[in-house]
Order: structure tokens, then C-alpha cells, then sequence
């Protein structure tokens, strides 16, 4: 699972609706792999993030290279430099092996073969 | 039949788009979205499947091990378009004595709807058992605020009958107009405008097949 995709996720367990993002990651093992930089890709999906739990996710995996904020220009005006490295970090970056974890009802999610299992128990959904 | 998924999507050209594979199997669909431009994310319940995906590092979208009758678990506006192939039939049966359809058509449609950017459009291909079953699902989604109606390509054709359900979450600009069904030659007949129904499409004599067809 790229670090993207784990910035848009949050607990469905059912009754699950405040606090629940984002999943806290544990015994994480990343891998890097290459992918095409698409820069209007990026830029659509900059809106969309929650920066403050994406740079706190990244720390924890020692990827200190997101600045606190996101510049304070318009979205086309992103310069390429800091594209390329928020590149790096969303789609480059996949999560192999570990667990997320609820910070609200503490459910966890394992990650085996970067496949976050998702699957709930009869009484959670 | 990902492609015509795809294409009734709408998505805006040249445009590379978030798209979520609902019921992804062993990746099929998850090759034709790539091959389009666009980035997924795949969900499947048979961890078999995932794993053959996995494996196989040509594919890029990110896998999740996922039972969606539980609801999905995504963030609000994440996804600009989804596309299920041959799945949600599966969604109307009881497999286990804990499973009621209609409560897991519900769970499903309604935290679909979440994850969609307002606007942005679902597209399931399946294989309905009867009218039944599907006055079923599509109450089922308008519940969840979903618009949108049944599409049934090539409807004369044994081989080549396809049904399309098209979804829309909110805020379309102006009316909300399904898309057109294929017919022979590209000969297309027009639906009766209204939104919220299941639209039953005729078109003459077809066996033309309209699209690559996938096994499974």
C-alpha cells in the first residue's frame, strides 16, 4: 500500500465515526519502488490529503523531507521541487508489512504483502 | 467490459483520474485502468486473487483485503470515479447467518457514496438473477443518495447483453441524464429521460460484442 492511499483511509468499523484517522502504523516495513512522476496527478490529489497526519505518518517511518505546511501558493504554482519529493513519498513508498491501528476503538488492521487486510469481526459491522 | 465501465465513467480527458476496482479479482480491470492513464485502488475478498496480484509487479494499484458488504473505509471525496466487473450480484447473498443483503447493500452504497468526490460517477457491470434482485440493489443505492439507473447494452443479443448499473454522487451540473446504450452500428436509442428508474433499453437485432470480454 503506497503512503497515499493510507492518508485517505480511516476505521469503518461500524460506529467507528470520530477520531478514527489517521490509522497509526506499527512494526512497519517499507519498500521503495520507482513510478512515473506525474506532476497534474499530484496536484489534484494535494486537496485531498490531510498534510498534518501525513507528515506525522511520514516521521514515524523517518522520512523527514515533508515541509510542516504545504506552500502557501495556488495549486498550479507548486514548484517541481516539491513535487518530486511529495512524489517520492506518496507513490513510492509502500507499506509491505505491518499493522494500522484504530486510535479510536483500536482495531487492528494487519498489513501482510503490502495487502492491508480489512476484513471485520460479526460484531463490528 | 472494464473498458465501456471506464468510458461510461465520463471522466474528464486527458485527465489522470483516482479510481477505486471494487471486487478487483486478479487485477484485469486494474490493467485496463493503468493502460487508460489513471491510478487505483483494488478491493477483493478472495486473498488468493490479491496475492496473484501482488506478485505480479506490473500492476501498480494498491491492494485491499476487503469484504465491501462491511462498508468501505475510506475518507470522504477520495475517489473520482469506481468500477465493479461481475460483482455485485455476489452482494445480494446470505453466505453466512450473520448476513442480511439489504443491510450490506446499504453499508456498501452508503460508504461508496462517501468515498466519492461529489459529481464523480460508479459503474457496475453484473449479472442480475431477476427483477427482483435488482429493484433490490437499485433501492438500495438511491437510499444512499446515489442517482443514476440500469443501462442495458445490446439487450437483444443472448451473447453480447450486458447490464450496466450507473450511479451518480450528487451534484451533476443540471439534469441528470443516463448515458446512451450501444446498439448495432452505434445506433443508439434514446432513454426516457428520467432519472431514479430502471430504464429498459430497446435496440434492434444485435450480437455484436462490445468489448473485450473477461473470464471469471
Amino acid at each position: 500500500m503506497r503512503l497515499v492511499t493510507h492518508n485517505l483511509l480511516q476505521c469503518h468499523v461500524k460506529g467507528c465515526d470520530t477520531n478514527n484517522f489517521p490509522l497509526e502504523l506499527s512494526e512497519i516495513e517499507c519498500e521503495s519502488q520507482e513510478t512515473d512522476f506525474n506532476p497534474q496527478f499530484l496536484r489534484t490529489m494535494v486537496p485531498k490529503l490531510e498534510w498534518d497526519a501525513l507528515v506525522r505518518t511520514a516521521m514515524k517511518l523517518g522520512i523527514t523531507t515533508l515541509p510542516d505546511k504545504v506552500p502557501d501558493t495556488p495549486i498550479q504554482e507548486l514548484d517541481e521541487k516539491f513535487l518530486r519529493n511529495l512524489h517520492t513519498v506518496l507513490f513510492e513508498t509502500h507499506i509491505q508489512q505491518g499493522k494500522m491501528t484504530c486510535p479510536n476503538c483500536q482495531h487492528v488492521y494487519p498489513i501482510k504483502d503490502g495487502i492491508p487486510n480489512m476484513l471485520l469481526n460479526d460484531n463490528e459491522v | 467490459m472494464a473498458y465501456r465501465a471506464l468510458e461510461l465513467l465520463n471522466l474528464p480527458p486527458d485527465t489522470t483520474c483516482y479510481i477505486l476496482d471494487i471486487g478487483c479479482g486478479s487485477g484485469l480491470s486494474g490493467e485496463i485502468i493503468e493502460e487508460e492513464g489513471h491510478v487505483w485502488v483494488g478491493m477483493d475478498i478472495a486473498p488468493s486473487m490479491l496475492i496473484e496480484v501482488a506478485l505480479e509487479c506490473e500492476v501498480e494499484g494498491d491492494l485491499f483485503l476487503q469484504d465491501v458488504g462491511q462498508g468501505m473505509a475510506f475518507r470522504p471525496g477520495t475517489f473520482d470515479g469506481a468500477i465493479s466487473i461481475s460483482v455485485l450480484q455476489w452482494l445480494c447473498n446470505a453466505d453466512h447467518s450473520s448476513h442480511n443483503p439489504k443491510s450490506r447493500l446499504t453499508r456498501f452504497f452508503s460508504t461508496l457514496y462517501s468515498s466519492l468526490r461529489r459529481g464523480a460517477r460508479a459503474i457496475f457491470q453484473f449479472y442480475p438473477e431477476n427483477d427482483a434482485q435488482c429493484e433490490l440493489i437499485m433501492n438500495a443505492a438511491m437510499r444512499c443518495g446515489f442517482e443514476g439507473g440500469l443501462l442495458i447494452d445490446y439487450p437483444n443479443s443472448k451473447k453480447a447483453k450486458k447490464y450496466y448499473l450507473c450511479l451518480f454522487a450528487g451534484s451533476q451540473v443540471g439534469k441528470v441524464e443516463m448515458p446512451k446504450a450501444l446498439g448495432e452500428d452505434g445506433e443508439m436509442e434514446e432513454d426516457d429521460g428520467e432519472p431514479n428508474q430502471i430504464v429498459e433499453q430497446t435496440v434492434q437485432n444485435n450480437d455484436e460484442n462490445p468489448s473485450k470480454t473477461k473470464s471469471g
